[in-house]
């Protein structure tokens, strides 16, 4: 009797536990959001798959002599990258040159220097210049920049350093060193916002240290938050770099669009992603398509490359 | 009194020497350049801000807002058609890629183990860092190339390029929803879906709109994608069809801006100040309310 009476309970607390909406909505709901996370990860496979397929044709016909070959010749169908892969490196690693020390003192200012009140809106202020859409960085680039360059920058450059070939030659609105600028404006954002988050987390007792032992500001920074950053600061660095190395259309407003190598910084250059967006519309179908996604399977090995190590790299401070 | 003798205090290791003068001076040098860059950073913001407000005044009238564009030469229109347009593709766009970025991130963080979730997390990282050309390569070449640019091509696009971003600000929202709330459902015998769906989500809810919206923000200036997917267009006017190549603002301005005419230059700024008005107040507005909600998630 006794025993009768204890079972049912048990039972109904069980029934209650599953009811028909647990027992279909959790396996379903679960399955629901494996799907997404499946199709964020298939589609970087995609990409990269629809990409080296498209540019099937360019790659069986140059090869990898595609990369050291300087021509871009729509009449005949002759196409090489060598030209657009010296622009892209140049462009970016100019940029990151003069953006990373900018970068590095203003998270220095924003970290151990600026009154507490202005620090949040001056940060905030600083990556606002990441949210400027690129085309309108290109427009300007192209209407106030431009002239700029020609008639003030290039010439001032010219008068002192025009013994250096990056400052020789004539003057011009558009090219390397206009994009050079752009970049910059755009990767400067990026490469501060992660340097003052590292910076934020220097151990506050080794800054102690440094001024107990008499240290300046300066010194202190230079003997505990630099050191202690860096691994951070290589991170910023290279994901700067992969912002740079992508850009396409605020370059090819400002660069010109000639695929050649000149020494010069005032002459005109192409980027491999300046050159897609310049060059898609007039592509010949076929093997000048093909080519142009030659470009962008290269374009989108490098930027793989330079982002998982730049995430390798950050990934391993922050364990630390 | 005793002090009526005034020899001057010898000279002190700490204040003097030419050495203690050097360390102070490379100091304020030091000081003085890292105001200068953050200065410099400003100015350039300024700068860039101001020149799209004094260019675009001569240009903007209601006219510009209500009006489509006219043929080459002809004066007046306005960039009715590629507001449109923009918020066609970006509502497309978003319908996408929010929920199932969402989605990506209560799996991570409520479902996946860590041997799944970091592998994930990873990837979106990965995905975010792809540049936007290739991506508009990759629709280029899987739904263009043989067919024709349209709308739902560009908004595949711009989807995925807003994925990674609403997808890893959910993350990092969700991280902050305190786990004695969830343990609290489970204590009540709740199964993990509808944790999920009625406490994890409703915490989050502002964070989570705030990143949406974050994303929104970011990809309503992306010209790249739409460059390749939906830039040609056969007829000026409105059009709503996502079937085919709908104008937006950034290839807009992007065009206006290689045009040698002038009065393409101040439609180009006019669409440009639109552009940026939307993005840096969407923007800022969010990031404020983004850091609110976030305190209020973790109390």
């Amino acid at each position: 009797m006794s025993t009768a009476t204890e079972t049912p309970p048990r039972r109904r607390l069980a029934d209650a536990h599953v009811s028909l909406a647990d027992r279909i909505g959790e396996p379903a709901f679960r399955i629901l959001c494996g799907l997404a996370a499946l199709v964020a990860v298939a589609l970087i496979i995609w990409i990269a798959e629809t990409i080296f397929d498209k540019s099937g044709s360019a790659i069986s016909k140059f090869g990898v002599g595609f990369l050291g070959h300087e021509t871009w010749n729509p009449v005949t169908n002759n196409y090489g990258a060598a030209t657009l892969i010296y622009g892209t490196f140049v462009s970016s690693l100019l940029a990151i040159l003069i953006a990373t020390p900018m970068a590095i003192l203003i998270a220095v200012y924003l970290t151990e220097l600026a009154p507490r009140f202005i620090r949040r809106p001056v940060a905030i202020l600083v990556e606002l210049l990441a949210a400027i859409p690129s085309v309108i960085l290109g427009l300007w680039g192209i209407i106030i920049l431009g002239p700029f360059m020609e008639n003030h920058l290039e010439p001032f450059l010219h008068s002192f350093l025009s013994w250096i070939p990056l400052f020789s030659g004539t003057y011009s609105p558009l090219g390397m060193l206009p994009a050079v600028l752009i970049l910059t404006i755009m990767a400067l954002p990026i490469i501060t916002a992660i340097t003052r988050e590292v910076f934020q987390s220097t151990d506050p007792q080794l800054k102690e240290g440094a001024y107990a032992l008499g240290a300046t500001r300066w010194e202190m920074v230079r003997m505990t938050v630099l050191p202690t950053g860096r691994p951070g600061i290589v991170g910023a660095v290279i994901l700067g770099l992969g912002r740079a190395l992508g850009e396409a259309i605020a370059v090819t407003q400002v660069i010109g669009n000639v695929a050649q190598i000149k020494a010069s910084l005032f002459q005109p250059a192409g980027t491999m992603a300046s050159w897609i967006a310049n060059s898609y519309q007039s592509a010949n179908p076929g093997l000048g398509q093909s080519s142009l996604i030659y470009l962008a399977a290269i374009l989108l090995v490098v930027s793989l490359v330079v982002n998982i190590v730049a995430r390798l790299v950050i990934r391993r401070t922050g364990r630390r | 009194m005793s002090v009526t003798t005034q020899t001057p205090p010898p000279p002190s290791r700490l204040t003097g020497g030419a050495r203690q003068r050097r360390r102070k001076n490379v100091n304020r040098l030091m000081m003085g350049v890292s105001t200068l860059a953050a200065l410099i950073a400003l100015a350039v913001l300024a700068l860039v801000l101001v020149d799209i407000v004094i260019k675009a005044a001569p240009a903007l009238n209601l006219d510009f807002f209500t009006k489509n564009p006219v043929p080459f030469g002809q004066t007046g229109g306005g960039i009715a058609d590629s507001i449109v347009g923009s918020a066609i593709l970006i509502g497309l766009a978003s319908a996408m890629a929010i929920p199932i970025g969402i989605l990506v991130a209560i799996f991570t963080n409520e479902f996946a183990p860590p041997r799944l979730s970091s592998p994930i997390r990873f990837a979106l990282d990965i995905l975010n860092g792809v540049p936007t050309i290739v991506t508009g390569i990759f629709i280029y070449g899987l739904l263009v190339i043989g067919h024709t640019q349209s709308g739902w091509a560009g908004a595949i696009a711009l989807a995925i390029v807003e994925l990674p971003i609403v997808a890893r600000s959910a993350q990092e929202v969700l991280a902050l929803v305190p786990r004695s709330l969830k343990e609290a459902g489970l204590a009540l015998g709740l199964r993990r879906w509808r944790i999920v769906l009625r406490i994890v989500l409703p915490t989050a809810a502002g964070g989570l709109v705030t990143g949406a919206v974050l994303g929104v923000a970011r990809v309503a200036g992306e010209t790249a994608p739409l460059l390749l997917t939906s830039s040609i267009f056969s007829n000026l006017g409105i059009t709503t069809n996502p079937g085919v190549a709908l104008p937006n603002i950034p290839v807009t301005i992007f065009t206006l801006s290689e045009s040698p005419s002038p009065q393409d230059h101040a439609q180009a700024w006019a669409a440009a100040l639109v552009l940026v008005a939307f993005v840096l107040i969407v923007s800022l507005v969010a990031r404020t309310f983004n850091e609110r909600s976030r305190r209020k998630i973790a109390d």
